[in-house]
């Protein structure tokens, strides 16, 4: 070949690691919370500002890696010179802003809410949610016993707009059975309070994949496949990024909710173990958690600032080699 | 995008019914053939070109429906591949509107109106017949619905036929013999000439402004429409040029029709001066507030001057495109409203150069699907978009965030309706016409008991009493007990306040709101219980379901409200009666939009007036 071919002469190696671009600083934002001055950068949240000096707030559909849809507005505080209390975990802060996140108005809001929670979704594989529940002094009972569990499949085809009147002596949930239809991951809906970090994951906040979304109309809302087929004949990939931001449990490794109907489920009993995965070069870091020496379920470092805690299937789900021991 | 399309391949009915509205495939990406010349071995259509399809998507379902009267399946799936459109967001979009179903349905539906207009007027027992009568029809469905905008002529009834040739029409005073006449014979009396005359009582009183044409000129007949003054906004517009025009509205005080009474000149001027080539201008025209029915008269009766109205709004704000959502129970109006989108185009005031102006303007219809959420305009924008029909949180604000992502101009039909008539009379003199903060005249929505239920128009100023008398009072004269103002997200006031003048201020003065005009009228005999379980359950229904507040809030309202209808109260009756009073406060504080802030307004405010013993079913008097 003659030197004057140029075409397969690599590029030049770059002489810099590649980096996130920087962001430009603009100047910071004071704002007054609960009487307390606070300064943060602009472009912040009501939340980061709070966080920024200990104020702790709940938070249920807020995650750091997901854009923030404000849906549980469990989060709300008082903004002064707005009539309805605002969510922090998506308004950003606006220069000499007086926020109150303690008053009569945004504890009851937040009570409510958690409480309408409890009354009507399954909160048993979520301790933080009950914690604060706890804190504000809820009492879902005052709104009757349970109703009983839906039967298989019933609440997917309950229809926008028509529904049967209650008869108010019972509070209705979400209860149902667990949809069990593959191997690897389960979708407990009676246990989901449509805080759509789920459908994020799965769509353009990291999958981009799109095999799961909101259907129905309000209280028959729920996480579906389109016509709410099974797993394995929608788009999934398995990559578990959903399971990953779940607040509540209701997405869970098949691992865990057969070892948890066992009984046998311990977080006592587990260890946590960073490696890496070795299956490709990305190198996503991965944390095995183990009971009993054995892997019961895999996760990610949200911190990690490159992957931000997602994997794909081999990293999530393909260890079963590592103890391949005969039963 | 990787979109993974799964399910059965279409039919050739169900193609020719996609193809229909979306024209033949051009490529094996959106389900055609492959066409070597025009795709090689790269996908002609992926990413941003792909997402820019997506709006389509609503106008796709809407022709399956009418086609087949439910979305096989293999219909839904090929949409989702010539729209790039991934198959669980598509689901989750048609799941949402109740006109749409996934699964098999009768080709014909008869829409049976439950709210609380027609349920005072028998529509329970016109429900039941029907249902009696076509039990055992395979062609025939009858279904509950909400408010279907005719409660001037209560019971009210919407057959939609599905088919090669679809058609339908709305049904008032319906009984199961005038349904059954309409199904058999297929002529609905929505298409006969004296149709609106029946709404408009004060027809050809020389006061009428808005509703001077409705009843008398053919709505799309531009000649018609010109020798009554039509076009002369527009033309007054086009001279003075977008500054004046703003300052013309902002002069007339008009405030925004459609329930949030918001300036419509700041509006308007705000849109100008945001930043961005595109710019958008929306009508509102999804009425769907139970109770509500004065949009549907002006698109029925009275097109082109909301089309005018939307012409001098995109002068005004620099957008050439307006969209006009119209809800899908008005299948009379949409049809109206593109005849006289033709006529405009074909005589020279839409389209590019509108009468060699320069200034280009076009209107497209965009039909909804069964969604009260839909009027709440964020919402009305992600229907637009061929999204679910949830409200977005706010800030950002339409006129610098709104449709697409630009800067939008939204307003209510009434509202657009007023422009022309601004425009010609100068906002100066405008704002003579009515009160202090109530400019222009209003267009009230009058049923219930009284003897000539209708829309009304009267300037500012006439009070609750006067208005009542100008419907005719009540039927037998009995006595009122109560009126609802503003609809079922408004308040109830009893009869002690006939004297409230029907303006802004006015309402407000007395902690009840105008809304949308909804003035709905009971006397003595009406079972108040029964109507407030009803506000009860069409909030459980319409909520879009996506904060907690408003999704939970107002499933707890309504058993709450059950257990008092049925007197079995959890504790006391005042036990409960402070527990809905949390549930309406989380609900107003927390919620993310105004259907979740006003789901409990019109409760509190029966309860506060009636007590808890109103819920209670009347004992029928038992003579000795
Ligand atoms: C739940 C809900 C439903 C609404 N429905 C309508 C409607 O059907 N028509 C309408 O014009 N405005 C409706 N609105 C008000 C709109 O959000 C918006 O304020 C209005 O279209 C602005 O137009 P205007 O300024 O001309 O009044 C609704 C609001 C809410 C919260
Ligand atoms: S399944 Fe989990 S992540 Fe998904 S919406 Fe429900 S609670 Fe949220
Ligand atoms: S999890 Fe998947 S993407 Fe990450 S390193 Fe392992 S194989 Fe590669
Ligand atoms: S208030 Fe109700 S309708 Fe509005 S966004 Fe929340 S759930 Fe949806
Ligand atoms: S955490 Fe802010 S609304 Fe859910
Ligand atoms: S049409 Fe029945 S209440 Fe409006």
């Amino acid at each position: 070949m003659s030197d004057s071919s140029y075409w397969f002469q690599p590029p030049p190696r770059p002489s810099l690691i590649p980096m996130r671009p920087q962001t430009p600083i603009s100047p910071p934002v004071e704002v007054s919370i609960d009487g307390e001055k606070v300064s943060v950068p602009a472009g912040s949240t009501i939340l980061d500002a709070c966080k920024k000096i200990g104020r702790d707030t709940p938070t249920i559909c807020y995650h750091d890696t997901l854009e923030p849809v404000n849906v549980c507005r469990v989060c709300v505080v008082e903004v002064e010179g707005s009539r309805i209390l605002v969510p922090s975990c998506s308004r950003k802060v606006e220069p000499e802003m007086v926020i109150q996140t303690a008053s009569d108005r945004v504890r009851h809001s937040r009570k409510m809410v958690l409480e309408f929670l409890q009354s009507s979704v399954d909160l048993s594989t979520a301790p933080q949610i009950l914690d604060q529940a706890r804190r504000y002094q809820t009492n879902p009972a005052r709104y009757g016993d349970p109703s009983p569990p839906a039967i298989q499949n019933e609440r997917d085809h309950h229809h926008a707009g028509h529904h049967e009147i209650p008869s108010g002596e019972m509070a209705q949930t979400v209860a149902q059975p667990p949809k069990v239809d593959n191997n690897l991951y389960v979708r407990d809906y009676a246990k989901c309070l449509l805080c759509y970090k789920c459908v994020e994951a799965c769509g353009t906040d990291a999958q981009n994949t799109f095999a799961i979304a909101v259907a129905g109309r309000g209280f028959d809302g729920r996480i579906s496949t389109e016509y709410n087929k099974p797993l394995p004949d929608s788009a999934c990939v398995y990559c578990g990024n959903c399971i990953a931001v779940c607040p509540t449990g209701a997405l869970s490794f098949k691992s865990e909710f057969d070892m948890r109907q066992a009984g046998t489920w311990d977080e006592s009993l587990q260890t946590q173990t960073d490696t890496i995965c070795s299956y490709c070069g990305v190198g996503c870091t991965l944390t095995l958690h183990v009971q009993e020496n054995k892997i019961v379920k895999v996760t990610s470092p949200f911190e990690q600032e490159i992957t931000e805690g997602n994997l794909c299937i081999k990293g999530r789900f393909g260890y079963s080699h590592v103890q391949n021991i005969e039963e | 995008m990787d979109i993974k399309f799964t399910g059965p391949e279409p039919t050739s009915a169900e193609r020719l019914a996609v193809d229909a509205v979306l024209g033949p495939p051009e490529s094996a990406w959106a389900g055609g053939k492959r066409n070597m010349d025009l795709e090689g071995r790269i996908s002609l259509l992926g990413g941003s070109k792909a997402r820019s399809f997506r709006d389509r998507l609503l106008p796709a379902f809407h022709a399956v429906k009418e086609r087949f009267g439910w979305i096989p399946p293999g219909a839904f799936h090929y949409i989702c591949k010539r729209l790039t459109v991934p198959p669980a967001e598509a689901y989750g979009v048609a799941t949402f509107y109740h006109l749409f179903s996934m699964e098999h349905r009768k080709p014909t539906e008869v829409h049976v109106c439950e709210d609380i207009a027609c349920r005072i007027k028998g529509s329970g027992e016109l429900f039941n017949a029907l249902v009696n009568a076509h039990a055992c029809s395979t062609e025939i469905g009858i279904r509950k619905s909400p408010c279907l905008g005719l409660c001037e002529r209560a019971p009210a009834a919407l057959i939609l036929k599905s088919g090669e040739q679809p058609t339908g029409g709305a049904i008032g005073c319906a009984t199961p013999g005038n349904v059954q006449d309409a199904l058999t014979t297929n002529s609905f009396p929505d298409q006969q000439q004296n149709w609106l005359t029946h709404s408009v009582p004060q027809l050809g009183q020389p006061q009428l402004r808005l509703l001077a044409r409705v009843g008398h000129t053919l709505p799309q007949s531009i000649s018609g429409y010109q020798a009554t003054g039509g076009f002369e906004g527009l033309t007054n517009a086009i001279a003075i040029g977008p500054l004046a025009i703003i300052n013309e509205v902002i002069a007339s005080g008009l405030m925004g029709r459609g329930g949030a009474a918001f300036p419509t000149g700041k509006k308007w001027e705000a849109v100008a001066h945001a930043s961005g080539p595109t710019k958008y201008v929306v009508c509102n025209a999804d009425e769907s507030e139970p109770g509500t029915f004065k949009d549907r008269v002006l698109l029925e009766g009275d097109p082109l001057a909301v089309i005018e109205g939307m012409a001098i709004a995109g002068i005004a704000s620099g957008a050439t495109k307006g969209y006009i959502y119209i809800r899908g129970e008005y299948p009379l109006s949409v049809n109206r409203v593109q005849n006289a989108i033709d006529a405009s185009l074909a005589s020279g005031w839409l389209g590019s150069n509108i009468q060699g102006s320069g200034h280009t303007f076009h209107i497209e219809i965009r039909k909804g699907a069964g969604a009260y959420i839909c009027g709440e305009e964020t919402a009305l924008f992600n229907s637009i978009e061929g999204k679910r029909g949830e409200p977005r949180n706010k800030p950002p604000y339409p006129v610098h965030v709104g449709l697409f992502g630009k800067p939008t101009l939204i307003n209510n039909v009434e509202t657009l309706a007023n422009i022309p008539w601004i425009l010609r009379l100068g906002g100066a003199e405008y704002a003579g016409i009515g009160t202090g903060n109530s400019k222009g005249q209003k267009l009230f929505c009058v049923s219930g008991h009284v003897a000539n239920p209708g829309v009304f128009e009267t300037p500012f100023g006439i009070t609750l009493k006067q208005l009542i008398a100008l419907a005719g009072g009540t039927p037998s004269g009995a006595p009122i007990k109560a009126i609802l103002l503003g609809g079922a997200a408004g308040t109830f006031v009893g009869p002690d306040q006939m004297d409230v003048p029907l303006t802004f201020e006015g309402t407000r003065a007395i902690g009840a709101s105008l809304g949308s005009g909804v003035v709905m009228v009971f006397d003595e005999t009406t079972d108040l219980g029964d109507i407030l379980v009803r506000i009860a359950a069409f909030f459980r229904d319409e909520s879009c379901g996506q904060c907690v507040p408003c999704r939970v809030g107002a499933i707890r309202q309504e058993e709450l409200m059950q257990r008092l209808r049925v007197g079995q109260p959890k504790g006391s009756a005042g036990q409960e009666v402070s527990l809905l009073g949390e549930i309406a406060q989380v609900m107003r504080d927390a919620s993310i939009c105004g259907l979740g802030h006003t789901a409990s307004g019109a409760i509190q405010s029966a309860l506060r007036i009636f007590g808890t013993r109103t819920m209670q079913k009347p004992v029928p008097e038992v003579k000795p």
